[in-house]
């Protein structure tokens, strides 16, 4: 059975000028133990459909959804205790700017601990020694007297570390991890990429992996979705979307990375992502498709196996798939 | 041969911090030690993590700080020998510079067209009318409409105030533009978009780029020289073709390996790099990287390496010196 | 869209409607500010609204409670003093010295405010130093003492009244500016304009101070009360604007000795600063909400 599922998804803000929907009918299946990435531009969506299912979202916001259901429970027709008590302890999220993420007037180890009082009870000190435990699963060195070091003593990686630590302290079930690197350096972010890996392995919790980076996604991921303006245009395996992408976003995405470009010029997609008053009458693609025909723009595209497109491309078919390998020089 | 627009040579860049009220004031060494060739229509990218001095370069570079020692000289004139303002001057409108951030470095209270107007306003004495034909046209050369003229900055997306700032920086007709992590905030398709518009006005203007990134795959693709910079050092310098298939130092073997790739087909074996950088503040002795190095050994610890030739590139490191790699 | 010109208006219409929608969201905001526009109103138009003069005295209606109380008469609606004056004229008049004062006050102490801030902010080292231990020293006195010296130096009097205090408004706009001024210092798009080659005047004046304004904005606006509340209290002591000079204040000290004998003529005046003091509070917090980015909600 499935660990989370969620069925059209749909979270609307009221702003100024208007009501803007900033996800569109998302559905998502996580099963236990699996690591699935959320890839999209800003504005697509991929963090606030999670922080809908985490109830962080402002009051401004409206959260509809068919169904929502976490490891058979039903999320959406539960009081707030309720859903307060799997969220944090079987559900955890880590959030993208890990400076910010951390109280900045809390030792390390009282934050740690704190976590630990709140789902388990008694009293702090007695978690102490967890605590340490942890840091050390972590690969923080030093893991005792780093208990007593402010965050703003710790670089952004130790931060980060100090934030997962936390977050698997109740060994959740599902770790959500938004842009988790995004405000790293380039060694710094490998090494925690592979401890999350590492992590979700040991742990054998399902991980849920929010970045724009599709080098990310193909490093780490068995799962990806593929968010465009709120909605899910394609969701498949990892290896198949890189080989054989179907949603033209998809390989427009892929192809517009610089190891893939032929010559000095990228593949760039024209035009921007539309915005709350633009939004095309059609396929929200449709606009910077190279494949779009006129039904695109006149008719909402259909969701076929997880693909949100009238006409679906099919590489292996028409043309070999492109060599993946760099040119070398 | 194309001309030599920017030489640098030993370029150092200290600060001194205060610490605490009672404790001497420390040192930071910020930059030291940085030398290069930059050549017309040639694109030098400088790659680093943060703290390596990238941005202290960039500063060095566009004239708003100076260096604390060493020779940097712009289209032919040393900037240590400069006396008269009219010189300054000409130097400011030869090398400009574009930010990371396109949502900071965009003043929000001034509309696209006065943005675009004051580096002329200040520096030439063009008529109102002439100042703004020359706006119009700079917009258009990077892809902006002409109702963009009195718009604000925060009614445009990321990649639209890139092309904004980029226009900013061209308008005074530059031959050097100091690229600060153009893409990094930007998605991956605004990331194409520009960084095509950089190649065209590239060609087109005959402009030089000094590209700061630690994108290794957008350096890849179009730096022609890379510097390789650690705490502020310099440790590996070369062609980008030669760097990217044959990386010497360890530094930069390591910093390839960890950027991923698209390239599912094979996963290479990584190299793991333990630790944290060191704080620029308080470096290890030695050569800096060897806390984290897999080939250090004691004499990497006591002394710095220099950088010396192997092949085309230069590499600075004492594990390539004494043959251990 | 088809003129620019034309584009540029719509988009400041469309500001004001941000701003508005923001403002709008508090209730007691927009009473305020109708409440204000009113008094404004009839500090312009006092001449035409006013009953009576403000000086005129009618010796034989002295004393006369308001209008709906035993004994008052229509024609003076809310009575009159010991010397048969008016009151709702007096206070009618009295608006414009209040809201005067008020401009004066924040006027003088936001542009000096405002200049020291920025030099501070942009300078540092000693020129810094140098102003805010001034502005601190001037901070530790109590305000309303402080103005009282003055006042007692320079001589009593409503200007210099206001002078005063302004100087004592002076350290929380420098403090202010100062703050806004470092925090964009290291913003990227003032590094640009140094690029591009612009001076310190340029760069304090057209870059760094549009993005200190809205802080100083809402700043101005609740100085204003307290400078309006100052003022009629240096007026009250006897420091501030001078008999027969029709300032709330000064009415409330002309005629404290007929608390008791005639309670009116202390407590109408009374109100009048106290709801002008109310609204202009009330339209300073809904200006903090819409301008201030921290508190906007998405």
């Amino acid at each position: 059975m499935a660990l989370l599922e969620i069925v059209n998804l749909t979270v609307d803000f009221a702003t100024a000028t208007g009501s803007l929907r900033a996800v569109d009918g998302i559905n998502l299946t996580i099963n236990e133990g699996e690591i699935v990435a959320i890839v999209g531009e800003s504005g697509s969506g991929k963090s606030v459909g999670m922080l809908a299912l985490m109830g962080l979202l402002p009051w401004t916001s409206t959260v509809t959804a068919d169904r929502i259901s976490f490891d058979g429970q039903d999320l959406l027709n539960m009081t707030e205790k309720q859903r307060r008590k799997i969220i944090g302890k079987d559900i955890s999220m880590i959030f993208q700017e890990p400076m910010t993420s951390l109280n900045p007037c809390f030792t390390v180890g009282y934050q740690i601990t704190e976590v630990l009082c709140q789902h388990f009870g008694g009293k702090r000190k007695s978690y102490n020694k967890k605590a340490i435990e942890l840091l050390n699963q972590v690969g923080i060195p030093a893991a005792e007297s780093r208990l007593n070091s402010f965050p703003h003593q710790l670089s952004g990686g130790m931060c980060q570390r100090v934030m997962i630590a936390m977050m698997i302290a109740c060994k959740p079930k599902l770790l959500i991890a938004d842009e988790p690197t995004t405000a790293l350096d380039v060694t710094i972010q490998a090494q925690i990429l592979e401890l999350l890996i590492e992590l979700q392995q040991s742990h054998g919790m399902a991980l849920v992996l929010i970045t724009h980076d599709m080098a990310v996604v193909a490093e780490t991921a068995e799962r990806v979705i593929v968010l465009y303006a709120g909605q899910q245009v394609e969701q498949r395996k990892v290896k198949e979307l890189f080989d054989n992408p179907k949603h033209p976003y998809s390989e427009a995405l892929l192809n517009a990375l610089p190891e893939r470009a032929q010559d000095k010029l990228l593949n760039a997609i024209p035009g921007v992502v539309p915005g709350q008053m633009d939004r095309p009458k059609g396929c929200l693609f449709s606009p910077r498709c190279n494949y779009a025909q006129e039904l695109c723009s006149e008719e909402k595209a259909p969701l076929k196996d997880g693909i949100l497109c009238h006409f679906p491309l099919d590489l292996s078919k028409s043309r070999k798939p492109k060599a993946i390998n760099v040119e070398t020089g | 041969m194309s001309k030599q627009l920017i030489k640098a040579r030993g370029l150092h860049k200290h600060y001194s911090i205060s610490v605490g009220l009672l404790q001497p004031s420390k040192n930071l060494k910020a930059l030291s030690g940085v030398g290069f060739d930059l050549y017309e229509g040639q694109t030098l990218a400088v790659v680093g993590e943060s703290g390596c001095g990238k941005s202290t370069l960039a500063r060095l570079l566009t004239t708003i700080e100076e260096p604390t020692s060493g020779q940097l000289s712009i289209d032919g004139i040393d900037m240590g020998n400069v006396q008269s303002k009219a010189i300054t001057k000409q130097l400011r409108q030869t090398v400009q510079m574009v930010f990371q951030d396109p949502f900071g470095s965009l003043n929000p209270r001034q509309k696209v067209g006065d943005i675009l107007q004051e580096p002329l306003l200040i520096n030439t004495s063009l008529s109102a009318t002439e100042r703004k034909q020359k706006a119009l046209e700079m917009m258009s050369l990077v892809g902006l409409r002409d109702e963009h003229f009195h718009r604000y900055p925060h009614m445009f997306s990321g990649g639209q105030r890139q092309r904004i700032a980029i226009a900013r920086a061209l308008i005074l007709k530059p031959k050097v533009v100091v690229l600060d992590e153009p893409v990094s905030a930007l998605d991956v398709s605004i990331q194409a978009q520009v960084i095509n518009l950089l190649v065209d006005l590239q060609k087109e203007l005959g402009l030089a780029y000094v590209f700061i990134s630690h994108d290794l795959s957008i350096v890849r693709h179009i730096a022609d020289e890379v510097l390789v910079m650690y705490l502020g050092k310099p440790v590996e310098q070369g062609p980008g073709d030669v760097i990217f298939n044959d990386p010497k130092h360890p530094y930069t073997q390591a910093l390839l390996s960890a950027t991923p790739s698209t390239n599912i087909k094979n996963k290479r074996q990584r190299i793991k790099l333990t630790g944290e950088l060191p704080s620029p503040i308080d470096p290890p002795n030695g050569c800096a990287f060897n806390p984290r190095c897999q080939h250090a050994n004691k004499s990497c610890t006591i002394s710095e390496p220099v950088m010396d030739t192997f092949g085309k590139s230069q590499v600075a490191c004492f594990a390539l010196d004494e043959g251990r790699i | 869209m088809s003129t620019t010109s034309n584009a540029s208006t719509s988009i400041r219409v469309q500001q004001w409607q941000e701003f508005w929608f923001y403002f709008s969201a508090s209730k007691t905001a927009v009473a305020g500010l109708i409440f204000l526009i009113l008094v404004i109103l009839m500090a312009l138009f006092a001449d035409v609204i006013s009953p009576h003069g403000p000086a005129e005295q009618y010796r034989e209606f002295a004393k006369l409670p308001p209008a709906w109380v035993e004994g008052g008469q229509l024609q003076f609606f809310l009575g009159t003093d010991y010397a048969g004056r008016d009151m709702l004229s007096r206070i009618i008049h009295g608006s414009r010295l209040s809201l005067l004062a008020g401009c004066v006050v924040v006027v003088l102490s936001m542009s000096i405010g405002v200049l020291l801030g920025l030099i501070a902010g942009y300078r540092g080292g000693w020129i810094e130093t140098l102003i805010m231990r001034v502005m601190d020293t001037i901070m530790a006195v109590p305000g309303l003492l402080l103005a009282l010296v003055l006042v007692a130096i320079l001589g009593p009097g409503l200007l210099n009244a206001m002078v005063a205090i302004a100087i004592t408004y002076t350290p929380s706009f420098v403090r202010l500016t100062r703050a806004s001024t470092l925090s964009e210092l290291n913003r990227d798009y003032v590094t640009a304009s140094k690029v591009a080659g612009a001076g310190p005047a340029r760069l304090m004046f057209i870059s760094i101070l549009p993005n200190c304004m809205a802080p100083i904005i809402v700043q101005g606006t609740l100085s204003f009360s307290t400078a309006i509340l100052d003022t009629a209290a240096l007026g009250f002591l006897g420091m501030g604007a001078q008999a027969p000079i029709p300032e709330w204040g000064t009415l409330i000290a002309e005629n404290r000795d007929l608390i008791m004998s005639a309670p009116w003529t202390v407590t109408f005046p009374g109100i009048a600063i106290l709801l002008a003091v109310l609204a202009i509070n009330l339209v300073g917090d809904g200006l903090r909400d819409a301008l201030d980015p921290k508190l906007k909600r998405s």
